[in-house]
């Protein structure tokens, strides 16, 4: 037996000895949900330890509007959409951005640069997602591009930042939340120091790997600050995330981006939670420079995604569960990310 | 163009069926007892990728489906549609492709077909064939075969046939050294039956890869299965893959694997006879309830489904 093996197997039994209350942890990373699941994290714990899959991967909470925007462009033969794969699924009012030749996908958004250089009679459209760890690497490819005077190509931001929408969950009194898994890649950028705001609502973090072994120990650390009742932000991944993170790459952001109101699937519009390309780079705005007007799409009715993330309800009490929202036909964010909560709960009922 | 193309078809795969150009095939009866027949259609783009192409892949597909019920492939059909302003020499390189790999199989092409539709109407080339082979007496492998205690085995690397073609696509740009496993595996069926090796069920993991294909055997056979992360063979190259982009092997395609579910006294033959990166996987456990579950090395135990949809790259 190798040593990791060793590892998790000793802090399996440390936390069934020291777990003593119900607690529930909530993770808000795309990444973290895939290793929890794939590591089979839920079976090596008690049952008094509920692990909730928050918002934490931003394509599974873009929202309706902002599909639309992005199907608006990829309607117009005369564009090349450029997107990060897994949004190609998304649903907004019946379509999706699968169902368009002219939408590539791309790994990095510097791909996207090539793509408009190699074509330069169509207009390339990147589809800016993610959260700061994302941020910083379009904020680069604009700024490539205005260095370049590249004239076709822009952006569609749809930004998120973590801290405003965990503090929007955190301070939900309904929210049955303990204890957070904090991400590790958006922590690389932000910095540790980032996340000391969730101590103003009452709740600790752990900065977390993607490994068994990582997230093991987040859990026991967190289970032993509960019990303890302290409150602490630990970076318990710091062979890759630092007190201050990644400042270039944060100047970066907020040098190409400003903050705006931003609309989460599942929870609706969030003040300040979103990133828009600032005025000095409007030529790069495609919502600019196409004039694009779309109306809001609301959230399909009856989706209760927005409670289940914030662990208020279960997969089962939605009335679309399993009927009109399934993993090939996902409706909400819960069901859209192959291991969201519903998607697992749907696979494995 | 027509005569061009049966031209380039008769070059290469000629035989004293195939020439005489029948509107039927008329053959020998094989042997008494059951036969067994399978077709699949042939759409990959792009045609040519590492490790293979569209020709090495229609004779592969239709022999190894045939081979999972034991049988021993005996003739196939070969259908073209092809879009007008298919490049000659790709379709040359096919065709040749097509004409090894069947010889590889020890299968005969006896009949076929080539559409021609307008340019803009296919992709390039779209291939169908058809297979019947012969299962000889006392052969009984199936998907509802398996039984408690047997071992679960897979015959090489999983996933390097879907990582090859993501790579031919431009999904990915990085440098990585991974070829399709496209090939014929009946004859190793074939020789592993004629040692009177015991096999339970044989399944090709194709789309959906090896969890897919294991799932459907647990229901078929409704049985538990448990798989074992640290006995999964996985090609350096497609877990860096796998890493970065967030795919799961055990949900990859693969063209040239079997699932041999065996009684554990046929185990050392059937890894005998496919090689050194063959490996037992897993175990079928009690009877009752189908589920196909996953053990980590150090006791975590989850739950595996179907592939639902296809595996995107992810971006968190």
């Amino acid at each position: 037996m190798n040593d990791t093996v060793k590892k998790i197997r000793i802090l399996k039994d440390k936390i069934k000895e020291i777990s003593q209350k119900d607690i529930s942890i909530m993770e808000v990373c795309g990444t973290h949900t895939m290793s929890v699941a794939r590591f089979a994290i839920k079976s090596l714990l008690p049952d008094n330890i509920n692990v909730i899959s928050g918002p934490g991967c931003p394509v599974c909470v873009t929202s309706g509007t902002d599909i639309e925007t992005a199907l608006t462009m990829a309607r117009d033969e005369s564009k090349i959409v450029c997107t990060f794969g897994d949004m190609i699924k998304v649903p907004s009012q019946g379509d999706n951005l699968g169902n368009y030749k002219n939408v590539k996908i791309v790994y990095s958004p510097l791909d996207s640069l090539k793509i408009a250089k190699d074509n330069p009679d169509k207009e390339v459209v990147m589809l800016g997602i993610g959260f700061e760890t994302t941020a910083p690497l379009i904020a680069c490819a604009i700024k490539a591009a205005k260095q370049m005077a590249l004239p076709n190509f822009s952006v569609i931001s749809m930004h998120k930042t973590v801290p405003i929408a965990m503090g929007a969950i955190l301070s939900d009194k309904d929210a049955k939340i303990d204890a957070l898994i904090l991400p590790g890649h958006v922590s690389a950028i932000t910095g540790r120091k980032y996340f000391d705001f969730i101590k103003d609502y009452e709740t600790s973090g752990v900065i977390s790997g993607f490994e068994a072994l990582d997230i093991m120990e987040c859990i026991y650390l967190l289970v032993d600050l509960y019990n303890n009742e302290k409150l602490d932000v630990i970076n318990n991944y710091s062979r890759i995330v630092s007190e201050h993170g990644n400042k270039l790459a944060m100047d970066t952001m907020y040098d190409v981006f400003e903050t705006c109101d931003s609309g989460w699937r599942g929870i609706g519009t969030i003040p300040d939670s979103g990133l828009e390309i600032k005025d000095e780079y409007a030529a790069f705005n495609a919502r600019k420079k196409f004039g694009i007007n779309v109306s809001e799409v609301l959230d399909p009715p009856g989706c209760r995604c927005g409670e289940i993330l914030m662990a208020k309800a279960k997969p089962s009490d939605c009335g679309l569960f399993g009927k009109n929202c399934t993993p090939a036909n996902p409706v909400g964010p819960c069901m859209v990310s192959s291991e969201g909560t519903c998607a697992a709960f749907y696979k494995y009922q | 163009m027509h005569e061009l193309i049966n031209g380039l078809i008769m070059n290469n795969l000629k035989n004293g069926i195939l020439e005489r150009m029948d509107d039927s095939a008329i053959m020998e009866n094989m042997h008494a007892g059951r036969i067994a027949m399978t077709t699949d259609s042939y759409v990959v783009n792009p045609m040519f990728f590492r490790g293979g192409d569209i020709g090495r892949l229609c004779i592969s597909g239709t022999v190894n489906d045939l081979a999972t019920s034991g049988a021993i492939p005996y003739a196939l059909s070969l259908s073209f549609i092809l879009e007008e302003g298919m490049d000659i020499g790709e379709l040359e390189r096919i065709v040749k492709s097509i004409a090894s790999t069947a010889t590889e199989a020890g299968v005969r092409i006896v009949t076929g077909d080539t559409k021609v539709v307008e340019k803009g109407k296919g992709d390039g080339l779209y291939i169908n064939t058809c297979g019947i082979g012969h299962i000889p007496d006392g052969v009984d492998i199936s998907t509802y075969n398996a039984k408690e205690n047997d071992d679960v085995i897979i015959t090489g690397y999983m996933g390097n046939h879907e990582v090859a073609m993501v790579k031919a696509r431009e999904l990915i740009d990085f440098d990585i050294d991974v070829e399709s496993d496209v090939a014929p595996l009946n004859k190793k069926i074939e020789a592993l039956l004629k040692k009177n090796v015991d096999i339970h069920c044989i399944k090709d993991p194709t789309r959906g890869g090896v969890a897919s294909a294991l799932f459907e055997i647990a229901e078929h056979s409704k049985c538990e299965t448990t798989i074992q992360e640290d006995a999964l063979p996985v090609h350096p190259g497609v877990r860096s893959v796998c890493e970065i982009v967030g795919y799961d092997p055990l949900y990859l395609a693969n063209e040239g694997k079997y699932i041999i579910i065996c009684p554990s006294g046929s185990t050392k033959d059937v890894l005998l006879e496919f090689g050194k990166d063959a490996k037992v996987i897993g175990k079928v456990g009690k009877t009752g309830e189908a589920r196909l579950l996953y053990e980590t090395a150090y006791g975590g135990i989850r739950r595996m489904g179907m592939l639902e949809t296809t595996q995107l790259p992810r971006i968190c």
